[in-house]
């Protein structure tokens, strides 16, 4: 038996289809999708289904010990010990376990002047999307100021402020973290690059400056390696925390 | 079960549970909730929390009004929640055991009428602990039974219906975005409730630009529903004092006094609110406010004075109920998994909250929603919508196809709006349902071929 063409819903014979196209071509949410009875129809409902599921695995998934090794950074976990504990539990993401803190002052270079920590926040798959591009342009580009630039680390469960730790356990003038965001259903691919001058344990992550949606469709990768090699220039010279907006 | 020495003991097969302190013992007996264990007050096992339900069992209401988790001295919450108890009904039921409230509530004999009348004097430290001792059906049962009518432009609440709240958020505020939305939630059936919009930017003029367009478009299209801009009370304020046409006021409220400095609110600039409402709100009223709450916010800005979340959740509806609000919404799984960590939590608290609400009086509803790190998906939320369309909600907030591209969370979507009234066989409000009627969106109640396109909304 074959389904009934007639049955035809609303926006199938809409009032105005050209107006209807156009709201559909250009407005951010999902709208003009149409229905089956009071239910969406199928594609509509498997296209969310999967964009929440894509931001689902961002989260829950990790990044691959290939990566970290290719992209030659130390890889430490926070105090979280699983992904479960990570989400319950957000303070044991903020901070490194004295074992851990010991193997990072033995594997990375002290005090240096810019510290690199890549975590994973919320989103893997962020840090897989872009870091690959980003970070050898911020490489360079620190280089080419002559900034002096530590052991760059990658942290398993890693929140905002677990660069707290790592730069007072470093004795690092500055550093910045680059974090996979909480991802939305438009993209789960965003990352965050936060600064702080003077890390320490316990500075607030309201303190911290930043710049977000890092993404291809955001700021891309590689510009946004250049725009943080620029903005850890000026924290070091002005020695504090917040950068000129104006100088991106 | 046999009870022990003192008032928080119990013991079981020979075990002795003992709780230092009725804030400990009332924690320790919620339902599992990530919260409760970041806050380090959660039971540490699944016995010692029936213990702990057992014992608030046999509490009597009466420790419970001397024993205000907050103190009195300390907090203005307590202090608004105890000026507002009537004394008088409050004797009447003070040597009852909270047992004996649970049983109250769901006895056959038991309905609307008889609940509101013992209602005045119920503290929402009485409500929050006999929602610790129900089940989740009890939670339902019970919450059907009693009706919460409140009136702005139209009337929501009565018998036989169920609104939602058009939630149409745009990243960038973009007013056209806006009314493209507000349209297609219309052509389902949905905006009885309000037609709320969470502004990106918290600023006088982009609030009162976003009230002026949705006043206009309510206007043009004669739509018995009511506008609001969920921004800081105090921008809102602003706006209204400046003439924008809003028709409620809404803040985000918390269970403590300190919960509520962290919101930028105190108990007087909600009087001064709730004035400014009344005279210079468009709407018909009377009830002209709008709060939203949820299970973990004291926690989330270290305000929850060692009190589990969902008593301080309780004492947010005694804090509303002072103001005779159009609408209450917890808004559930915004919070994250450190507070509700899956779909079991969500659900679970969602049912407590709109059961908590109703008791205290409140129109009650729900933003049954989730962010993406918390392991929830939208099964979940279409499951608590059921649910709570079973327990009388009075409304839903909802948004295109549940995705708010704003906030970046998943509510409801707009299809769920017809879903639920033709599962229950509801009614929209009944001055929106005979604009439904009259716009061709509806027959009989039934959605037409007209239903879900919103270019029926162009003018000519």
């Amino acid at each position: 038996m074959s389904r009934n063409s007639d049955r035809l819903s609303g926006v199938d014979r809409p009032e105005n289809e050209a107006q209807l196209e156009r709201i559909r071509g250009s407005h951010p949410s999902r709208v003009g999708v149409g229905r089956t009875g009071s239910r969406p129809r199928t594609e509509t409902l498997l296209e969310f289904r999967l964009d929440h599921a894509k931001a689902r695995d961002a989260v829950t998934t990790h990044v691959s010990p290939k990566l970290v090794e290719e992209l030659g950074l130390v890889g430490v976990q926070s105090r979280a010990t699983s992904k479960t504990e990570y989400l319950a539990d957000p303070g044991q993401g903020r901070d490194i376990s004295d074992e851990t803190a010991d193997s990072v002052r033995q594997q990375c270079t002290m005090q240096p002047q810019v510290q690199i920590v890549v975590s994973d926040g919320l989103s893997s798959t962020a840090v897989e999307a872009n870091v690959p591009d980003l970070l050898p342009v911020l490489l360079d580009g620190l280089a080419d100021r002559g900034l002096d630039v530590g052991t760059p680390i990658f942290v398993e469960y890693g929140r905002v402020d677990v660069m707290d730790a790592i730069g007072e356990e470093l004795d690092a003038n500055c550093c910045v973290n680059l974090i996979g965001e909480r991802p939305g259903l438009a993209t789960n691919e965003s990352l965050s690059a936060y600064f702080v001058y003077g890390p320490e344990r316990g500075g607030a992550t309201a303190d911290k400056s930043v710049i977000s949606n890092i993404h291809r469709d955001g700021i891309p990768p590689v510009e946004a390696g250049a725009e943080i090699a620029a903005v850890l220039e000026e924290l070091c010279e002005t020695k504090r925390n917040g950068f000129d907006t104006e100088s991106r | 079960m046999s009870s022990g020495e003192t008032a928080y003991t119990a013991v079981f097969d020979g075990i002795q549970h003992e709780f230092d302190s009725l804030q400990s013992v009332l924690a320790k007996a919620n339902e599992r909730k990530s919260g409760d264990k970041l806050a380090g007050i959660a039971a540490t096992s699944s016995a010692e929390r029936i213990a702990a339900k057992d014992v608030i069992s046999r509490l009597t209401l009466e420790t419970l009004y001397e024993n205000p988790v907050v103190p009195v001295a300390d907090d203005e919450v307590t202090r608004t929640i105890r000026e507002g108890i009537c004394e008088e009904t409050y004797e009447e039921i003070a040597d009852w055991t909270v047992a004996d409230l649970r049983e109250f509530l769901l006895d056959e004999s038991t309905g609307d009428e008889e609940i509101r009348t013992l209602r005045g004097g119920l503290t929402s430290e009485m409500i929050a602990a006999v929602t610790k001792i129900m089940s989740n059906m009890d939670l339902v049962v019970a919450a059907s039974k009693m009706t919460v009518v409140a009136r702005c432009n139209n009337t929501i609440g009565t018998e036989g219906t169920v609104s939602f709240r058009l939630q149409p958020n745009d990243p960038s505020d973009d007013t056209e975005n806006i009314l493209h939305s507000v349209r297609e939630g219309l052509s389902y059936g949905v905006g009885d409730a309000v037609i709320g919009i969470n502004p990106v930017s918290d600023d006088v003029a982009q609030v009162k630009e976003l009230l002026r367009a949705t006043a206009e478009f309510i206007d043009r299209w004669d739509v018995p529903t009511q506008n609001c801009v969920l921004a800081h009370i105090t921008t809102q304020m602003d706006a209204v004092r400046d003439g924008a046409p809003a028709d409620l006021l809404f803040q985000s409220i918390a269970g403590t006094e300190r919960g509520n400095r962290e919101f930028g609110i105190d108990v007087g600039l909600l009087d001064d609110a709730a004035e400014l409402g009344q005279n210079r709100c468009q709407a018909e009223g009377p009830n002209v406010m709008y709060f939203e709450t949820g299970q973990g916010a004291e926690l989330s800005n270290d305000a929850h004075e060692g009190v589990d979340q969902l008593t301080l959740e309780a004492r947010c509806y005694g804090l509303a109920r002072e103001y005779d609000p159009f609408l209450v919404n917890t808004v559930v799984g915004f919070i994250g998994p450190e507070y509700l960590y899956d779909g079991e939590q969500v659900i679970r608290a969602g049912l407590e909250d709109v059961f908590m609400g109703k008791l205290h009086g409140l129109p009650m509803g729900i933003d049954a929603c989730y962010t993406n790190h918390t392991n929830a998906d939208q099964n979940d939320i279409e499951n608590l919508a059921v649910l709570l369309t079973a327990a009388g909600s009075n409304f839903f907030i909802t948004v295109p196809m549940g995705d708010d591209v704003m906030l970046n969370y998943q509510s409801n979507s707009f299809h769920d709006g017809p879903a639920l009234r033709t599962l229950f066989d509801l009614q929209a409000a009944p001055e929106f349902e005979v604009w439904l009627e009259e716009m061709g969106i509806t027959d009989d109640g039934q959605l037409t071929d007209r239903a879900g396109d919103q270019t029926i909304f162009t003018d000519p």
